[in-house]
């Protein structure tokens, strides 16, 4: 039997949400950790994008531009972060081989993932989308159905990351952690996160069209400088975050096997 | 005459290859239900790779492993809440309290009422007074009962243990000892017990596996095996072959 076979369990998935939960609330420095950095990039990012605004009748004109970017940006990243924590949270806790020896199905354990990574962003993210409001009269919710559809896809592509990281480290143990801190910013400079994809070098263009959330930026700015909403830009997206979903999935299971035959589940963190 | 139940644990021509070490070399092995049997054997014998392997936490390379008539690892999911472990390489999340800890695995295992179980436990295991204090903040003894309750959430048919009363004081170990014979004659739980400690083996296990190299040296019961190799105690006859000293009395008596 496969180790992603049906046979779904809410209330398993429940129980290691609970078990994420609980890790969470008995440290307020990990609750504050969640909110200081955004915040903190937000405000950076809106100060320098009221500054520019003031000296460019440009910046003046794509007002928010900056700031929404680095808050989708960090619903990219700490979304990827939220789910490899929580997973990390398992190996430092030497907890993977009670997980894997439970009746708990991996693809119950990566729908954890999911909604506590959902669960960290919402703590992270929420107090800053206020503040920005707050400071720079920057509102992310007035996007719209248009914020629906950027939040979805960048979350598809966090997870999608997130998945195959938690793979990799289950098969190659913690020398790979630092993939999980680290990788989204691999994909930054290709992104086209603060710049639209056209400054890039014409060689790299077409890297950065493989990437979802290339569309969710140049949407974004779509909407902000030009008052459009690239409904385009969204489909081809969700059409690249559903491959590389899937693929993520395959890879999660061919690593897991490979943790199995490798006998790296029971070596734990080492 | 009633007919002999199938054996809870089968192991068929195991073999488990790690590049060019063989970890576990064709051992077969049977565990009747509602016995206790010993898995003994030096630092790379084979012991934790084979216990992995019947918990389909280890893919073995070719042999065959039933569980509960279960096919082992490919159906896993038709066996595992019916199975449990405990060793002290694996741990429990430190910063969750004991009862956070036996909260998760208890949903995890489908336990009925699981609030219930762990009052149980806790009386049982004399967890009670620190159930609400975070597992990492408790001495070795009162970890090793915690992953003891973990191991019992859910009243397992099987359980695997991996040196279960490794780094206890005498008095503790002697209790764990306690309770798992109490356990094994009320739940008629099968179990497979790794250990160093030829005293507790003894004490506890109906039959024992002398593993050497990834192979089987010897299986029988105690008392047979002091008999065979003429020795007073298991732990002689442990060293006898380790070290491949000693002889074989039985054929010459």
């Amino acid at each position: 039997m496969s180790p992603m076979q049906s046979g779904l369990s809410i209330r398993r998935i429940n129980a290691m949400v609970l078990r994420y939960w609980y890790v969470l609330r008995s440290s307020w420095p990990r609750i504050l950790d969640l909110m200081y950095w955004p915040a903190v990039q937000m405000c950076m990012w809106g100060l320098l994008q009221l500054y520019l605004s003031q000296n460019s009748g440009f910046f003046a004109r794509a007002a928010g531009t900056f700031i929404g970017a680095v808050m989708l940006w960090d619903i990219l990243f700490r979304g990827q972060l939220g789910f490899s924590i929580s997973f990390l949270e398992e190996m430092w806790a030497r907890n993977i081989g009670n997980l894997m020896i439970s009746p708990l199905r991996p693809i119950e354990f990566v729908a954890s993932l999911m909604i506590m990574s959902l669960v960290r962003l919402a703590i992270g993210m929420v107090p800053v989308t206020l503040l920005a409001i707050a400071f720079f009269g920057f509102n992310l919710y007035s996007l719209g159905f248009a914020l629906a559809a950027f939040f979805l896809n960048l979350l598809l592509t966090s997870w999608a990351v997130g998945i195959v990281v938690s793979g990799l480290i289950l098969r190659h143990g913690m020398g790979a952690e630092s993939l999980a801190w680290g990788i989204m910013f691999m994909i930054l400079p290709f992104s086209a996160v603060y710049y639209p994809i056209a400054v890039l070098p014409e060689f790299l263009q077409p890297i950065s069209w493989l990437l979802p959330p290339t569309y969710v930026f140049e949407g974004m700015r779509a909407l902000l400088i030009d008052k459009t909403f690239r409904a385009d830009l969204m489909i081809q997206a969700f059409a690249l975050n559903a491959v590389y979903f899937s693929v993520a999935v395959f890879a999660f299971v061919q690593l897991l096997n490979s943790a199995r035959r490798h006998g790296t589940l029971m070596q734990g963190v080492e | 005459m009633t007919a002999n139940p199938a054996p809870a644990v089968t192991v068929d021509d195991l073999v488990k290859v790690y590049g060019e070490a063989r970890a576990v070399d064709g051992i077969s092995f049977a565990l009747p239900r509602g016995t206790v049997t010993g898995l003994l054997g030096g630092n790379g014998a084979g012991k934790t790779t084979t216990i992995s392997m019947i918990m389909g936490l280890t893919e073995p390379t070719s042999g065959r492993i039933t569980v509960l008539g279960v096919e082992m690892p490919r159906q896993r999911y038709q066996v595992l809440h019916r199975m449990n472990f405990e060793s002290p390489y694996v741990d429990l999340p430190h910063r969750l309290t004991v009862r956070q800890n036996l909260t998760v695995f208890g949903k995890l295992y489908g336990v009925a009422d699981v609030r219930g179980r762990i009052a149980t436990l806790g009386e049982q295991l004399d967890l009670t007074e620190f159930l609400d204090r975070p597992a990492g903040k408790l001495s070795s003894g009162q970890k090793t009962r915690v992953a003891l309750a973990k191991a019992l959430i859910n009243e397992p048919e099987v359980l695997l243990l991996d040196e279960p009363t490794a780094s206890l004081d005498p008095d503790t170990a002697d209790w764990v000892r306690s309770h798992l014979e109490t356990f094994r004659h009320e739940r008629g739980a099968t179990i497979l017990l790794a250990s160093h400690n030829m005293a507790e083996v003894e004490r506890l296990c109906e039959s024992v596996i002398i593993m050497k190299r990834g192979r089987i040296e010897d299986h029988d019961t105690p008392g047979r095996l002091l008999t065979r190799y003429g020795r007073a105690t298991l732990e002689e006859v442990f060293l006898d072959v380790a070290r491949g000293t000693g002889g074989i009395h039985e054929a010459a008596q």
